[in-house]
């Protein structure tokens, strides 16, 4: 049994992470992710959770972390110029293994922009916008059913890895309106409590994350941003003890990588000419390849996980094509990835547009495709 | 060999402290202590939440009770965090006057209008000393620091004053000379509801008292010659007392609706 909703991205958004059981939400107001915000402080209070507008995007992710801590399932939503204040906390948040959400609807940057446009120039930086290393997991929506599945498992994975996870919208998506079949009930992770001694920040198993112990029951817990030993001792000077513990935060991610993958495969099979997008785009991807039908076999992945990156549909993609197009809201970066793992077995061709938020028109791709095709 | 009262608080694997011979951090450390026992409140039940710099150093890792260390000036943000999920716990924020007042000082003037349910505990030792002794936003005018070589041009900020102006129950100024006013005024905090905010002026004599040639006992009896009871302090000297004691609602209890009408 299912029921049929007709909402906007945003507010799938917003329902996903309440049908998975978020229940802390602080944030910062900022277009075009606003609709979210005002969705939980709605939604929140009336459901016994608790929700904060903060001063800025800077304490809107520390109260997340804090939360978290104090066994809250904390989300927040912002864009550009948020997402980069937000960094720091992310970077804490890697280092504490604190699970949370964070989404991020992008809009034109760099700088302030153009705030109500759409635009995907946010993908380095969802992967790489902290300093030190470190993987976050990225989910990205294309459709608004997506906006509402991949918030609740980006909930779920928060707390399955207790890790940070970014869902990565776009301004396009958020403002798009559809039919969404939502499940009776969704599956609902919890974060696992320490039994006997464990230690709050190891691990033998790096697959697996260590448990997270709650506040106030005597454990004279450690949490610190800085290098740790497994009990949150503090370790500035001790190499052994960087390596292993940043070798683990990234392990527990890079080897569970299989389960995060999310993608679709479109016609690869008979494919004479791919393209690989995420996004807002890969909905004119696909209806790129329905108006070519006939003419041109296209083969299209859909990319839902950009980070790990699942890379073997690119590669199944590349191995069958004349060439891969990868149009991007952006002057190119998925197309590194791409280019990347192809790794010369087919041509790679990005298809770039900004500015003014208009988006990649299916037309204007199938005529790049035929062009390609010759 | 006997034992210092205070140790059953202390994690042991922690000593001995990272502090500077002569550092007013292990004074405050003691009053807080004290306080905590004073006021009867558990360990365990209390959460402390700090920065980055030299104070942060005070609860993390020297207390054994749960605490989180997280960025630099981020802890006021942390700690509400925790107090809004879980109000039963006493969060307790600590740190120095870069990270609560500098880098931190919007976290700090917000949490005081919201009357947010926090004590915070500013350590005031008048640079950023864990750097190398850097002016900061309490340096006093025309002290000489690292970064100042030929005194500060700037003004501080009396934090106290902006904490009371902003909304907080609670705002008072102590130094490391006044540990049996200190002791009082972290009790009355204690038991009280909303933003709590004390300030404890506090000797560095690695990166102040060194460039100053002032011995750490004699930067005790400046500060204590210092010191005059608020409204009573001249310019250039430390005015000590309370600021405010109000009885406004906490944020706890606005957010549930008890304070409307």
């Amino acid at each position: 049994m299912s029921l049929r909703r007709f909402w906007s991205g945003n507010i799938a958004v917003a329902e996903g992470a309440l049908a998975a059981g978020v229940d802390f939400y602080a944030g910062y107001p900022i277009t075009p992710s606003s609709e979210i915000m005002e969705h939980m402080a709605r939604e929140l209070p009336k459901r016994g959770g608790i929700f904060l507008q903060a001063e800025d995007e800077i304490a809107a992710i520390f109260l997340l972390i804090g939360a978290s801590w104090a066994d809250a399932k904390p989300m927040t939503a912002t864009s550009g110029p948020g997402f980069s204040l937000m960094q720091e906390g992310l970077g804490i948040a890697v280092m504490t293994e604190t699970p949370l959400v964070v989404v991020d609807v992008m809009r034109a940057g760099p700088g302030t922009g153009q705030a109500s446009k759409a635009a995907q120039g946010d993908l380095l930086q969802a992967r790489f916008g902290r300093h030190g290393d470190q993987i976050i997991p990225v989910f990205a929506p294309s459709s608004v059913q997506d906006c509402f599945e991949l918030t609740v498992f980006a909930v779920n994975t928060a707390e399955r890895l207790r890790t940070p996870v970014i869902l990565l919208s776009d301004e396009l998506l958020a403002h798009t309106w559809e039919t969404v079949r939502v499940p009776e009930g969704v599956e609902r992770v919890e974060r696992r409590r320490p039994k006997d001694h464990e230690p709050p920040f190891g691990s033998p198993d790096p697959r697996v994350p260590p448990p997270m112990p709650r506040l106030g029951e005597g454990h004279a817990l450690l949490v610190t941003g800085s290098t740790h030993d497994a009990w949150g001792l503090r370790q500035t000077s001790d190499p052994h003890a960087h390596r292993e513990l940043v070798e683990r935060l990234w392990e527990k991610i890079w080897l569970n990588r299989e389960e995060l993958f999310r993608y679709e495969a479109v016609g690869v099979e008979e494919a004479e000419v791919g393209i690989v997008a995420y996004g807002s785009v890969a909905r004119s991807a696909l209806a790129a390849r329905k108006l070519l039908a006939g003419k041109v076999s296209v083969g299209v992945v859909v990319l839902k996980t950009l980070w790990p990156l699942p890379e073997e549909p690119i590669r199944e993609l590349a191995a069958r094509v004349k060439a891969i197009l990868v149009p991007e809201l952006s002057l190119g970066q998925l197309v590194w990835d791409v280019e990347r793992v192809v790794a010369g077995r087919s041509p790679v061709l990005r298809f770039s547009k900004i500015g003014g938020g208009i988006p990649i028109y299916p037309e204007e791709l199938a005529e790049r495709v035929l062009e390609v095709a010759g | 060999m006997s034992v210092h009262p205070l140790h059953v608080f202390l994690r042991s694997e922690a000593l001995p402290t990272a502090f500077c011979p002569g550092c007013g951090n292990g004074l405050v450390a003691g009053a807080i202590l004290r306080a905590l026992v004073q006021a009867g409140m558990e360990l365990r039940k209390t959460v402390f939440v700090a920065g980055i710099g030299c104070a942060a150093w005070i609860p993390s890792p020297h207390f054994l009770a749960d605490s989180l260390h997280v960025a630099h000036g981020r802890a006021v943000p942390t700690a509400l965090g925790i107090k809004l999920r879980r109000p039963e716990l006493q969060v307790i924020v600590v740190g120095g006057d870069g990270d609560i007042a500098g880098i931190g000082g919007n976290h700090l003037l917000h949490a005081a209008r919201r009357n947010a349910d926090l004590l915070v505990i500013m350590v005031n030792n008048l640079v950023y000393a864990m750097t190398g002794g850097q002016v900061g936003p309490t340096t006093p005018h025309g002290l000489p620091t690292s970064t100042t070589p030929y005194g500060n041009p700037e003004h501080p900020m009396d934090v106290v004053q902006v904490v009371a102006a902003a909304g907080a129950n609670y705002a008072a100024r102590w130094t490391t000379a006044h540990l049996p006013q200190l002791e009082k005024a972290l009790v009355k905090a204690l038991s009280m509801e909303g933003f709590r905010f004390v300030e404890v002026v506090s000797p560095c004599p690695a990166r102040v008292g060194g460039r100053l040639s002032m011995a750490p006992v004699e930067a005790l009896k400046w500060l204590r010659a210092q010191s005059k009871p608020v409204g009573q302090a001249g310019p250039d000297e430390i005015p000590v007392g309370e600021y405010i004691v109000r009885d406004r609602p906490g944020f706890l209890r606005a957010l549930r609706g008890e304070s409307r009408g």
